[in-house]
C-alpha cells in the first residue's frame, strides 16, 4: 500500500476522524460522504448517516452521485421526506451536518448562491442554498470541507446564503438561529481551523505536516487567528487510505481529484 | 424582544398563500372516484396553461416526471412559474425550452455531484427570469403548509442571511417564548406533475423509497397529473391502505407511463443513466449545439417511447435496471 497521499485524502481522513461513533451525521456528495463513509468503516460503525432528500441510517454500497438517489436508502432504516429530514434538525437531534467548498468568510457564512454585485444579474449564478441553510442553521454543529485559497476565503462573501456566525460574536444568536449551534471546524488541504470562543472568528487549530504559516496567510484574503499553541495534523495511516482508496472510492471519483 | 427590529424578505411572493381559497376551490373540487387515465399529450394540454405556477415532484435526478416535462417543452408552454425544489435534470429541461419567467429557489441549475448546466446558468444570468430565494427546507414547509390548510408555518431557518433577505419569509415572534421565527408563506401551486411506482386508474397513489415532498405537494396543487411505472388494480390499493401516499381525490389525470422517469433514478426500479445526462452537459456548452441536441431527443419524438428508444430502448433500460440492483 503507497501511504503517501493527496491533498484529498488528508483532507476527507481528517474530516472522518471528526465523525465519532453513536452521533448523527446529514451529509452532501462528494467530501462529505467519503467522509462519512470512511468513519463508518473505522472507528464509527454506529455512526448514522442521513441525507436531506429523506435517507437515513443505509449501509452505502457505493458513493451515491446525488443526496437522493437510491443508495442513501441502500439497506437503510427509514426513507422519509425533505420536511421530516429538516424537521429532526429543527428538533435537536442531529449533531453534524456536513457542507462542501464555497466561498467562506472569516465567520464561516458560506456563499453558493451567487457571484457578482448585482443579485438581479448576477455575473455566475450557482445553485443557492439547497438544504445547506437548513442545516447549519438547525444542526448542533456545522462542519466544512474545503481546498483553501484568495479566492474561497473571502474578505467578505458575495451573497451569505448560509450561516455561520454571522458578524461574529453574539450576531448569530440574535439573528434568532438555536442557541449552541453553528461553526464548528473547517479542513482545508494546508490546516485545520475552529472559531475564537469570544469574537467567533477563523483561528487555526491544526497545520498539515508540510505546510507552513505563510501558507496559511497567503491563502486567505482576511487574518486567521494564529494562537501560541496549535497542533500538527496526523497523517493518513496506512489502514485509513486503504479503506479509503479501496471501500470507499475505489474508481477514484473524489480522491482522484487529488 | 419587544424592540428588536423584525425583517422582511425583499423577493416577490409569486403565489397568494391565502388557505380560503383554496379551501373555496377544494369544496368545489368534483371528487368522484372516475377513472382518470389519460395521455401524456392530452393531460398537459388539459391542465397545464401558459402562465402557471408548477411544482415538480421528486428531487431533481430521482424519481422526476421527465416525459410530462419533454411534453411541456413540446407543447411549448410559456411564462410558467416552478418551485426549484433541489430542480437539477428538471430545470435543465425548462430551461431548455425557455418555459419560465420566475423561480423560487432552493437549488436551481446545478446537477449536484455531476457539476452546473451552462445552459440553466444561461437562463439565471439573462436577467430575464425573477427569482425569490429560499432553501430546501424552507419550500418544503410552504408545500406542508398548503397541505395543512394554513396560511404559513414558522421555520427557525434563513434566519441572519441573504437567502432570507431575498426571499419573501416574514421575521415574526412567537406569541409564547418570544423568539425570533421566520413565517414561511404557504405555497399552492396551480399544477403538480408527478411520477410514482404504482397507481390506481383513480389516482391513488404508491411511492417507494424517499417521498421527497410529494404527498405535501399533491395536497397543495389546484391540479395534479401523475405518471405512473404501472397501474394497479384498485383491489391492490385497498389490501394495503397504508401504503397511500397520495389519494385519489388530489389526482386529475393518470398515465402509465414505464421509464417515466428516465434519464432519471426511479428507487428500486432503474438507475440513473450518467452518460446520457453527460450528454446533456456536452450539449449545453454551445447554444446551436443544445438547439440540435434538445430537437433530436425531445421536440422530433412524437412521444417518450421514441425518446427512450432514441437512448437504447429496452436493452438500455436492463441495463440501467441491472445498475439499481448493483449487479
Amino acid at each position: 500500500m503507497e501511504t503517501t497521499y493527496n491533498p484529498m485524502e488528508l483532507m476527507i481522513t481528517v474530516a472522518a476522524r471528526n465523525l465519532e461513533d453513536g452521533a448523527m451525521v446529514v451529509v452532501g456528495t462528494g467530501v462529505p460522504v467519503a467522509a462519512a463513509m470512511l468513519a463508518q468503516m473505522t472507528q464509527s460503525p454506529n455512526l448514522t448517516i442521513m441525507f436531506e432528500a429523506g435517507g437515513i441510517a443505509p449501509l452505502l454500497p457505493t458513493m451515491p452521485i446525488s443526496v437522493g438517489d437510491s443508495r442513501t436508502t441502500h439497506k437503510g432504516l427509514k426513507a422519509t421526506s425533505m420536511a421530516e429530514i429538516m424537521e429532526l434538525c429543527q428538533a435537536g437531534v442531529v449533531d453534524y451536518c456536513f457542507l462542501g467548498g464555497a466561498q467562506i468568510d472569516k465567520y464561516g457564512n458560506l456563499n453558493s448562491t451567487m457571484i457578482g454585485d448585482d443579485y438581479n444579474k448576477p455575473k455566475t449564478r450557482f445553485p443557492g442554498s439547497g438544504g445547506a441553510n437548513d442545516l447549519a442553521s438547525l444542526c448542533w454543529r456545522t462542519m466544512v470541507v474545503t481546498p483553501q485559497n484568495q479566492k474561497r476565503f473571502a474578505n467578505k462573501v458575495d451573497f451569505i446564503t448560509t450561516p455561520g456566525f454571522i458578524e461574529g460574536g453574539t450576531s448569530r444568536v440574535e439573528a434568532g438561529l438555536p442557541a449552541n449551534t453553528g461553526p464548528y471546524k473547517v479542513i482545508t488541504d494546508i490546516g485545520v481551523y475552529g472559531y475564537q470562543e469570544e469574537s467567533k472568528a477563523m483561528m487555526l487549530l491544526s497545520l498539515h505536516p508540510g505546510k507552513t504559516l505563510e501558507d496559511v496567510k497567503a491563502n486567505a484574503e482576511f487574518d486567521i487567528i494564529i494562537p501560541e499553541n496549535y497542533e500538527t495534523t496526523v497523517e493518513p495511516s496506512a489502514e485509513e487510505l486503504r479503506i479509503l482508496r479501496e471501500k470507499v472510492d475505489p474508481s477514484g471519483v473524489i480522491i482522484g481529484r487529488g | 424582544m419587544n424592540d428588536t427590529k423584525l425583517n422582511t424578505g425583499i423577493g416577490e411572493l409569486f403565489m397568494s398563500p391565502n388557505a380560503d381559497e383554496m379551501r373555496g376551490f377544494l369544496r368545489n373540487k368534483k371528487k368522484q372516484m372516475k377513472n382518470k387515465l389519460t395521455t401524456v399529450a392530452e393531460a398537459i394540454d388539459t391542465y397545464v396553461n401558459d402562465g402557471d405556477y408548477l411544482a415538480i415532484g421528486g428531487f431533481g435526478g430521482v424519481r422526476i416526471p421527465t416525459a410530462l416535462i419533454h411534453e411541456i417543452i413540446r407543447k411549448e408552454k410559456k411564462n410558467l412559474g416552478f418551485a426549484g425544489h433541489v430542480s437539477t435534470h428538471d430545470c435543465q429541461l425548462l430551461s431548455a425550452g425557455k418555459s419560465f419567467n420566475r423561480c423560487d429557489a432552493a437549488y436551481i441549475v446545478g446537477l449536484e455531484a455531476r457539476g452546473l448546466s451552462k445552459n440553466s446558468r444561461r437562463m439565471f444570468e439573462s436577467g430575464n427570469v425573477k427569482v425569490t430565494e429560499w432553501s430546501n427546507g424552507a419550500l418544503s414547509w410552504r408545500f406542508k403548509a398548503a397541505a395543512m390548510g394554513l396560511p404559513y408555518l414558522p421555520s427557525r431557518v434563513m434566519l441572519g442571511t441573504d437567502t432570507f433577505k431575498h426571499s419573501a419569509a416574514k421575521e415574526v415572534e412567537c406569541p409564547f417564548t418570544g423568539q425570533k421565527l421566520a413565517a414561511l408563506p404557504a405555497l399552492y401551486p396551480d399544477v403538480a406533475i408527478l411520477h410514482v411506482h404504482r397507481a390506481d386508474v383513480y389516482g391513488n397513489c404508491q411511492i417507494d423509497g424517499i417521498l421527497v415532498a410529494d404527498d405535501d405537494i399533491a395536497k397543495a396543487s389546484k391540479r395534479v397529473i401523475v405518471t405512473t411505472e404501472k397501474i394497479i388494480s384498485n383491489e391492490e390499493i385497498r389490501r394495503e391502505p397504508g401504503k397511500t401516499v397520495i389519494p385519489y381525490w388530489c389526482v386529475d389525470a393518470v398515465i402509465e407511463m414505464p421509464f417515466g422517469s428516465y434519464p432519471g433514478n426511479m428507487p428500486g426500479e432503474y438507475f440513473s443513466d450518467e452518460e446520457h445526462l453527460k450528454d446533456w452537459l456536452v450539449a449545453e456548452k454551445d447554444e446551436m449545439q443544445l438547439e440540435e441536441f434538445v430537437g433530436h431527443h425531445i421536440l422530433s419524438s412524437k412521444d417518450f417511447y421514441e425518446y427512450l428508444e432514441k437512448n437504447g430502448g429496452m436493452n438500455k433500460m436492463k441495463q440501467l435496471m441491472q445498475a439499481e440492483h448493483l449487479y
